[in-house]
């Protein structure tokens, strides 16, 4: 590591800007593993659709019982992805599960360190008795296998306790350093079928990692899994980042730096660890944001003092001004099917919300609520745009595509930039404590009601959830 | 709060000249190296204090007309600004070899995203004022930091206003 900074320290001193821009920047991330579906074993399925509806509905679906005892596995054998071996690693499925299903305050589930341990043949074949006698409603199986090569297969089940009746299955072939991505994918299996909506566990989130007194923060980008797993730091902290974004597949980051003197948007390739400037071009760039299939970005350029909105394609080549206003015009956020784009401008003389189609006609303002809008950032499921609510305090908040129906959701002193979970049914953002400065990541559901923070190994702002990985 | 930030850098400054006189150099300095050819002789006239092209001595020129200070979510330069702009115009122009920079700043009662747009305003509203008393576009760089870089640290309105400014350091 140290190497590598020395490395990358002379090569910028060598000088060539390209390699200049990169001097802040850590080891690459390893390159994503893949999850592969396999067929699994177990008796008839029939589809009867999900047991419940909507998850912020008044209804009691967080009284749901969910037992989930340690994932069995055929034989202990030895794997990367556990010292203690594959018998150990099924207690740690289990557990992150479990975890998973509990911090989202979506359902009461009872992880293995409280249950009894099924054997491998009951995978397929609960005790029913056994759980209905604990008076858990749901059960969750599941097992680990090694296979020769060191792959794992992971099996993962759903049964209905009181129908003694198996509501769904899969199975997952992950490399050992992928493990946690079959449990998220067996959490994901079981919310869904649970609650009918979309899965969102298997995904990762961006954020700026925070530290030092308030006058002097270093701010490094730092990326994670939706639980707080698998944390790298992208950047070393010499030069200030800030607002990362993840790109619709994962191989990208783009993100601010002043890694040259002034803030710039810059495309970081996550398999390569190189970046590039989102745009050739002298003056300051701000903001960025993907489009939903990922070709084209939008950033904000400020030209002689004044901020509007470009798009480009990321690729590079020829921007196109969609804003074009004295004010400052900054942000957006695509509708998901790319029609349309939610965006932040001063020009009435306060931060308020507009949407415009995404060629840049027909902007029009949508927020009349009172206090300020900003940071508008339009739901995966197109139903809401999230925003940050500024009038005296920070509030995030919800309304409408059309404006109506605003919903102050969180009340902290500075609750600041909303981002999306991948199924539009969770609110991440970050807030910050009046005077120190501190700051974290929160969440919070669409109700207002169920709201937690997400631990981070130091203090964290700018989160950017990425979409559910394939 | 201008006024003693002024005397507490003349203080630190004299403490640190102080701290100079007492304490003897680590190591010593090389000896001079024998020159055939002989000095020139020095005509100006010997400085006591910072060196032109230094911030310290910006700073003691123009006082605490370096940084100049905007309402809440405004970039209008007011008739006390102004003023600060024409201390610094003048010096510019005393000392055409200067170059310096702008830097744009927001207090944290703004989102990030907005507070860099805002502080790129702040900054290039004290620039342009300065290129329109004559001091050379080409000379002055701007960057915001948004509210990245508060020098008042608490959540206040004393503080708040002393972060909303527009800072001209010198670069070389």
């Amino acid at each position: 590591m140290k190497f590598t900074i020395f490395l990358a320290a002379l090569a910028g001193l060598m000088a060539a800007p390209v390699m200049a821009q990169n001097q802040d920047l850590g080891e690459p991330l390893a390159e994503g593993g893949e999850v592969a579906d396999v067929a699994i074993d177990g008796g008839e399925l029939d589809d009867d659709g999900p047991l419940r509806g909507t998850v912020t509905d008044e209804s009691d679906w967080s009284d749901i019982g969910i037992a989930i005892p340690a994932f069995a596995t055929n034989r202990n054998r030895t794997t990367a992805a556990n010292v203690d071996g594959t018998e150990a690693l099924g207690s740690e499925i289990a557990r992150v599960i479990t975890a998973n299903l509990r911090n989202n305050g979506l359902f009461k589930p009872v992880g293995p360190d409280s249950l009894p341990q099924p054997n491998f043949q009951q995978i397929k074949a609960p005790a029913f008795g056994t759980w209905g006698g604990r008076g858990a409603e749901m059960l969750v199986h599941g097992y680990v296998v090694a296979q020769d090569d060191g792959t794992l297969v992971v099996g993962c089940y759903l049964y209905d306790v009181a129908l003694q009746d198996e509501l769904i299955r899969e199975g997952y072939e992950v490399r050992p350093a992928d493990w946690r991505r079959a449990a998220h994918k067996c959490s994901d299996l079981v919310y869904s079928r649970l609650t009918g909506e979309s899965p969102f566990f298997d995904s990762r989130i961006a954020y700026i990692a925070e530290t030092g007194p308030k006058d002097k923060r270093v701010k490094r980008l730092a990326v994670m899994d939706s639980d707080g797993a698998n944390h790298r730091f992208l950047t070393l902290g010499s030069a200030t980042a800030l607002t990362p974004r993840y790109s619709p597949d994962y191989k990208k980051l783009m993100y601010l730096s002043y890694v040259d003197g002034n803030p710039r948007i810059y495309v970081y390739d996550i398999g390569s660890g190189k970046q590039t400037l989102v745009t050739e071009n002298s003056n300051p760039t701000l903001a960025p944001r993907w489009s939903p299939d990922g070709r084209s970005v939008l950033y904000s350029m400020a030209v002689a003092g004044n901020t509007d909105i470009y798009r480009v394609p990321v690729t590079g080549g020829r921007s196109i001004r969609l804003t074009n206003t004295p004010g400052i015009d900054i942000g957006g956020s695509y509708s998901p099917d790319g029609s349309k784009i939610v965006f932040e401008s001063d020009r009435s003389g306060s931060q308020q919300c507009y949407v415009m189609d995404a060629d840049g006609s027909n902007q029009k303002r949508i927020s009349f609520s009172g206090g300020r809008c900003a940071t508008p950032e339009w739901s995966p499921r197109g139903d809401q745009i999230a925003f940050t609510r500024i009038a005296g305090d920070f509030n995030v908040a919800v309304m409408s595509p059309n404006g109506r129906g605003m919903r102050v959701l969180t009340r902290g002193w500075q609750d600041e930039a909303p981002t999306w979970a991948p199924n539009g049914r969770i609110i991440q953002f970050f807030r910050t404590t009046r005077n120190s400065g501190r700051s974290g990541l929160w969440q919070v559901d669409l109700t207002g009601d169920n709201e937690r923070r997400l631990p981070t190994p130091v203090d964290a702002s700018d989160p950017a959830w990425g979409p559910i990985r394939d | 709060m201008n006024s003693m930030k002024a005397t507490m850098l003349l203080v630190a400054s004299a403490t640190a000249l102080a701290a100079c006189a007492k304490k003897p150099p680590e190591e010593l300095p090389p000896a001079p190296i024998t020159s055939p050819t002989p000095a020139p002789i020095d005509n100006t006239p010997r400085q006591s204090g910072p060196i032109v092209g230094s911030q310290d001595h910006f700073a003691g020129a123009v006082g605490s007309s370096t940084v100049i200070y905007f309402d809440t979510d405004r970039f209008n330069i007011d008739s006390s600004d102004a003023a600060a702009l024409q201390a610094q115009a003048q010096y510019f122009a005393q000392y055409p070899q200067l170059t310096f920079t702008v830097e744009g700043h927001a207090d944290e009662r703004g989102t990030r995203e907005y507070n860099l747009a805002l502080g790129e305003r702040r900054a290039n509203a004290a620039k342009n004022y300065l290129v329109s008393l004559g001091v050379g576009a080409n000379r002055i760089r701007t960057v915001s930091y948004g509210k990245e870089r508060p020098v008042a640290l608490a959540s206040n309105q004393a503080a708040w206003a002393q972060n909303r400014r527009a800072a001209s350091i010198i670069i070389n």
